[in-house]
This record gives structure tokens, sequence and C-alpha cells, in this order.
């Protein structure tokens, strides 16, 4: 791709693929597919077109499959077509969409399908079995080699991703949970074909199938979980993928992929587009938004010969960039490369499950091993009656109940959130988020809205209002929308001039109106701090001032004294002024603040927390603070952040309001109280059944009735998370 | 009791048929969009000209 410049390059051809029978196929991430019409709308109007073979929506994926004819229409036309219903149409790699995780998720699916099969077929055998107190051994022994025929074949087939698993483990010394499920349904089957070839009166081929029919519902719920969480985060990477238009030598522009921008490349920015990569202003003057990069609420000047940063957007005017670096060497990518470091340290993290496996394996192989011996040193019945005895114990100590108890839990507080408009993007983001102690929050666009709002209650007349907000509609400035939104109806002045730094300036029927800074109308500069203000001077030479504040979010201080009252400690850290955030943080009643931080000691920051044993919670929304949130233990971001800072955090919220955060917390602090019940609820049965199993008194009646009940105790009790949440929001 | 003899092959019979079934399903993709195919329920009924599916 590296050779691609000049050519009228297809942003979308890349991911074209052609078949064999001369159709070309596309896969489109949409967005804002959320209704049957828009299904319809879609595809009745790809389908309308002349040479759309084919056009079908999966909803689930928000992806759009497209299959058409080359030679009658093109794919920039089919995504120019999606993109003129009003749908955001971004061209993805479909090749790469069945990750591994994928193609385990299906094999899994029908390990499961298989091992149910076998388990209510050999349930329905074993139940004959138990009723039949009058059948003869002959009949008996003949259903349990119908057991065997059907049992044997799905334990091999379903039983392989815990036997790899365990093998795997086994082979680099270490004991996971899947050791002692393989030994159990291995010895399970072992010691019923043994039974049965004896004519014996005891087999537990149900026992086995119905083990690993438990165990693989659970793994399933928990790959799937994994499966969203990765899927979230690779649409995100899918959308940040921006073009750059690139300025050549007869001076038309051309879209190229901003990975294949070299250095001294003229760019073309135009106003309200992103600076695709680092370079300086080679023509034209504008402002560019910065909020993302460093979180400072004013925009910065750009003229000829600064500099400017890959992520700043061009609010006032068009201007032409030299590129001094290619993509993966600008700050962005230095961001990226801070995160990714920061994000080794989280893979430290030991899953609940995976704690409790490494103190209940040990426990389980050493009471079995013990009943073996004490049967055959003090028993009667030898070593086969030791053994049976001590299969015993292991079958009933398999972690059924272990399996399900994490990862049911988990889907349903997922599930919970996804309903209040929270997207859970990593799978053991819950278990870290019940966790944290600390908050950290981030000022601009977390704390507050991020864009400046006109103080209410000032002493400005409304047609002052009205005046400066018609000038200021032809702007994109920042200040210049606050205004706007002051005064959302009204008509915009024709023929304003903006000068970038600073202001508007328009030609009434009385004379020249301004707006903008200080130096702007002819007010001399006042000591104290820059606060956000616009001044307007009307034709005749009188002003106004009108002050500006980057608001808090309207339940910024409530959700505060909340996180407050739940015993967590917040704190404060921006990029932005030290009295911003001073105001920023006296307001919403956080005592702890930093200002002037750079990403690097943001993470420093976090790291010094760390060091005194805080487990931290970080949420935040910039550019600058992807690095922090991908270090800190937890982290959230609202779905107005950089697209980076989102694929960093482990939560996403929709919405303007905070008290999202308290759910999370909530939920996830709930689903960890529960997953806990599950697991005292798994030692109460051990408790129960160790003994009878030791005692040898273990039946495969009593082992189905056992392994079935704890089964589904657990999963129950993991539903009470959508009551408990219900009653309290009631 | 030769009942049984014809009894339990059925029994598995139905059973192979449920799990071929459900194969079935996973390999014809009624699984890939569950969310969609609830959605589709409520379109109504010019779902026809939009072409066969290939």
């Amino acid at each position: 791709m590296g050779g691609v410049t000049s050519e009228n390059w297809d942003t979308s051809a890349a991911f074209v693929t052609n078949d064999d029978d001369g159709l070309s196929h596309i896969d489109l991430l949409v967005g804002g597919i959320h209704c049957p019409k828009c299904i319809r709308d879609i595809e009745g109007g790809l389908s309308a077109k002349d040479g759309v073979r084919n056009a079908r929506v999966n909803f689930t994926t928000n992806r759009l499959h497209v299959a058409w004819d080359e030679t009658r229409i093109n794919s920039n036309d089919i995504v120019g077509a999606v993109t003129a219903l009003g749908f955001e149409a971004t061209p993805i790699d479909a090749s790469g969409d069945r990750s591994p995780d994928q193609e385990e998720a299906r094999k899994l699916l029908i390990a499961l399908a298989v091992a149910g099969f076998a388990a209510a077929n050999v349930m329905l055998l074993s139940v004959s079995v138990w009723a039949g107190a009058e059948m003869g051994e002959a009949t008996r022994t003949m259903l349990h080699w119908i057991s065997a025929a059907i049992a044997l074949p799905a334990v091999v087939f379903s039983g392989r991703p815990f036997f790899t698993s365990a093998w795997k483990a086994f082979k680099s010394g270490r004991l996971n949970m899947d050791v002692p499920i393989s030994l159990a349904v291995i010895l399970a089957s072992a010691m019923s074909v043994f039974e049965t070839r004896a004519g014996g009166e005891h087999a537990y081929f149900d026992a086995a199938v119905m083990l690993l029919f438990f165990l693989l519902i659970g793994r399933y719920l928990d790959l799937r979980m994994r499966v969203r969480a990765r899927s979230a985060a690779n649409d995100l990477m899918a959308l940040q993928k921006v073009t750059a238009h690139l300025i050549v030598e007869d001076g038309s522009t051309t879209p190229v992929p901003v990975s294949t921008v070299r250095p001294g490349d003229i760019l073309f920015v135009a106003q309200g587009e992103r600076v695709p990569v680092d370079g300086t202003v080679e023509s034209g003057q504008s402002e560019l938004d910065v909020s993302l990069l460093t979180g400072e609420t004013l925009p910065t000047m750009a003229t000829k010969g600064a500099e400017v940063f890959a992520g700043a957007i061009n609010l006032a005017a068009a201007i032409r960039v030299r590129a001094e670096k290619t993509s993966d060497n600008s700050v962005l990518a230095e961001i990226v490369r801070l995160m990714e470091n920061a994000e080794q340290g989280r893979a430290r993290f030991v899953r609940l499950a995976d704690r409790a496996a490494s103190v209940y394996v040990p426990t389980v192989h050493t009471l079995a091993a013990l009943t073996f011996a004490s049967w055959w040193i003090f028993g009667t019945g030898g070593w086969t009656n030791a053994a049976t005895n001590a299969i015993a114990v292991l079958i009933i100590t398999c972690p059924c109940a272990l399996g399900l108890a994490v990862p049911v839990v988990q889907v349903v507080a997922s599930g919970l959130l996804f309903r209040r408009g929270i997207l859970t993007k990593s799978s053991d983001g819950l278990e870290r988020l019940a966790e944290i102690d600390t908050v950290v929050f981030d000022k601009t666009g977390t704390l507050t809205e991020g864009r400046p709002k006109l103080i209410a209650g000032q002493d400005i007349n409304a047609a002052d209002i009205a005046l400066a907000a018609s000038l200021a509609r032809a702007s994109r400035h920042p200040l210049s929308r606050a205004l706007t939104a002051a005064a959302p109806d009204g008509p915009t002045a024709d023929c304003v001039a903006e000068t970038p730094g600073f202001g508007l300036e328009w030609h009434g029927p009385d004379g020249a109106v301004r707006l903008g800074n200080r130096a702007w109308v002819g007010v001399a500069a006042t000591d104290g701090a820059p606060e956000l203000e616009l001044w307007l001077r009307r034709a005749d030479g009188t002003t106004t001032r009108f002050a500006f504040e980057d608001a808090l979010r309207s339940d910024a201080a409530e959700t505060i004294t909340k996180l407050k009252a739940m015993g967590l400690s917040v704190s404060l850290l921006s990029g932005d002024r030290a009295q911003a955030v001073d105001a920023a943080a006296n307001a919403a009643g956080i005592d702890a603040f930093k200002a002037h931080c750079l990403p690097t000691d943001k993470i420093a920051e976090l790291e010094r927390l760390k060091m005194e044993g805080a487990k931290v919670l970080m949420i935040g929304d910039g550019l600058n603070d992807a690095p922090s949130l991908a270090a800190a233990y937890a982290s959230i971001s609202p779905a107005s952040a950089a697209d980076i800072s989102q694929t960093a955090a482990d939560f996403v919220f929709q919405g303007e309001r905070l008290a999202s955060i308290v759910t999370a917390i909530r939920v996830a602090r709930t689903a960890r109280s529960l997953v806990f019940q599950n697991f005292g609820l798994a030692v109460l049965y051990n408790m129960i059944a160790v003994p009878l199993a030791v005692a040898g008194l273990v039946t495969p009646l009593i082992a189905a009735l056992a392994m079935s009940g704890s089964s589904i105790v657990v999963t129950l009790n993991a539903l009470r998370l959508n009551l408990i949440n219900r009653a309290k929001r009631s | 009791m030769n009942i049984i003899a014809l009894l339990i092959p059925i029994a598995l019979l139905l059973g192979l048929v449920g799990l071929t079934a459900f194969f079935w399903a996973l390999k014809s993709g009624q699984f890939d969009d569950p969310e969609g195919a609830a959605q589709r329920v409520l379109l109504d009924d010019d779902l026809d000209e939009m072409g066969p599916k290939e």
C-alpha cells in the first residue's frame, strides 16, 4: 500500500473481495441501525441500485454485507449510498472477522450440543436403572452398555476443550480447574466400563456426560462474553482508521489512508476535520481544538510554520499541513504506545475463578488420594474398592458449580449494565471494578461537559445576545458555539469574516460589528487570569462582555457525594490551567486535585497511588487520558470520548449523566458478592457431599442429583442480580 | 420387556434428529444474527423485492 500516492485512490476499494462468479463483496460497519425500518431502508435502498445483487444487514454485529457486479457500480458508490441514507459506513476487513475466539465459541457450542444430547439420552437410561428395582442383572448391564455406547464417544468429543487445556497446564507444571475436571470425567468413564464388564450395579456414565454438559455451559458463556468485549473493541479500532487528503502536483486533492502519508507530503485539512499526522502549517491560518490531546478548553492558534499534532480538530478555516512524521510516529501513536505499555501491567490480574482454582484443585486431589490410601489400608474391598471410592470423590468434587459460578453472574451483570447504557468492554472488568477504592477523574469532557457555556444571570440584554449570536453562527469556535446555544433561533449574519485568534467581523447597515477577544474590540487587557470571555463591539463603539464557563455535568456533585458515601476516595487530574481545575474541583466537591498534567504525569500519579496500595478507577475521555485509562486498575470513559480512550477503557457509558459510574460500581460490587455467595454454596455442597463420597456412600443417583442440584442453585442465585437491582430502583 | 428394544432406538433417533437440526441451523447461519431476526419479523411483505439470497 506504500506506493499509493497519486492515482485516484478509492478508499473503500482495499476492502473489496471478488468471488468466482464475478461478483464483488464488501463488509461495512454501519453506525445508527436501531430499528427494523433502518434494516429495510439500507437493504431496500441498496438493492434498488443497478448492479447490486445482495445487501444484507446483520443487526447483531452492525455489519452490512453487499455483493455487486463491479462492471455496473463500484464500492465508493455503495458506501456513498449508505451514507446518503443517513448511516455512517466504515469498510472493514471481514476476513479477520472470524477471530480465533469466535471459531472457538462455535466449537464449544457444537461440543455443548453433543454433550446435551448424550446427557439427555444417558439420563433416560439411568432413570430406568434407578427406578427398576426388580430389573435383572442382564437387562441392567445391557442398559449400561447402551449408555456407554452413547457416553464414551460424547466424552471424547465434548471433553476435548478440557482435556487439551488440562494437558497444557500439566505439561507446564501448573494445575488449573481443567485438571480435576478431566481426571473426574476420564476416571468416571473408565471405572464405569470396568464396572459394566463385571456386571456391577453402579455406572457413572450419566455423571460424566452431565458434568461436561454443565461445565460447557459455563465455558461457553464465559467465552461469549470475551468475544463480545473484543468485538466492541475491534469496532472502535475500525472506526479509528481515517483518511487524509493529499495534495497532488496539479493542486487537486485525493483521499489516501493515513498510514500511507509520508514526511514531506502536503495535506489539505478542511474546516471541521481532524489533523491526520503531526506536521507544520504550510499555508493558511486557523484555530485548532486540542482539547482531546491536552484537556485545554480553548483552541490554540495555528499560523504558517506552527506545529500541529495528529488528532487536533481544525475549527476556523482550511489549512495546508506539511507532514513531518508518519502516522505511527505521531503524538497519537506515542500515546498508543504508552497505553500498550500500561496495559501489560494489567495483564497480571488473576481472575477470581483462577484464584479459587489454585486453592480448590490441590485440596481435591489430596482428598482423593487420602480416600484411596485409607480405603486400601483400612478397607475390606481391596484396591478396586479403594479406587472406586477415590474416583467417587473426584466426581462429586468436580467443580461444576464453580465453573458456572463466575460466568453466569458476569453474563447477567453485563446484560444489566448494557440495558442501562453501559457497555462492558473487557471480560474481567467487572471483577476489577468491584475491587477499586479510589476514583480519579479527568476534568474536561468527563467531570465537565467539555464545552463552554454562557454563564447565566449575567447583566446582558437579549438583543445583545441575539446580535452576537448572529455573528457567532458563522464560526465553529467553541465560544461561538456556546453563544449560539444560548440563542438557538435566529438569523445568521452574512459575509462574516473570521480572523483566527482574534474574532469575527460583520459589516452591518450601521457599520462594522465585531465579536472576539479584548484586543479585537480594543478593550485594554486588565490584570488577572484569562477567563473564558468574548467581547461584542457594536457599530456605535459600545462594548459588552460575555463570560463563559465549562460547566460541570448536571449530576457531577451528586455523583461525587455518592462515590464518597460508598467509601471511595475521589481525586481530579487535569491537563488544564490551575485556576480552571481549582474551580471545577471546588464545585464538584473534590479535595485532591492536580493541574497541568501531561499524559506521563497522569501515569506517574497513578503509579504513586498504586505504590500506596490503592486500586484506582480512572474516568477520562481525552486522548491524553488513554494511557492512564489503560494503566489504572479499572477504567470508564463516556461515549463522547476519543475513540482511542474508549478502546482503552473497560466500560463505556452513554449519555450525559455521571450516575452511570455509580451504577456500574454498584452492579460490579453486587456481582462480586454473588460470586462469593456462589463459591460459598459450592463449598457448602462439598461439605455435605464429600464426606459421603469419602465414606463410599455415593451412588450414581446421589452424584447426579447433587451435581445438577448445585449447578441449578448457583445459576438461580446469579439471576437474583436482576431482582436486587429492580428492587433498588423502585 | 421386549418393547425397550424398540423404545430405546426410537428415543435415540429422536434425539439425533434434534441434534442434526441444531447443527443444520448453526451451519446455515441461523444464529449469526439473532437480534436482526427478531427485528425482521416486524417488517412487512416488501422483503420479496430484495431478491433471493445467494
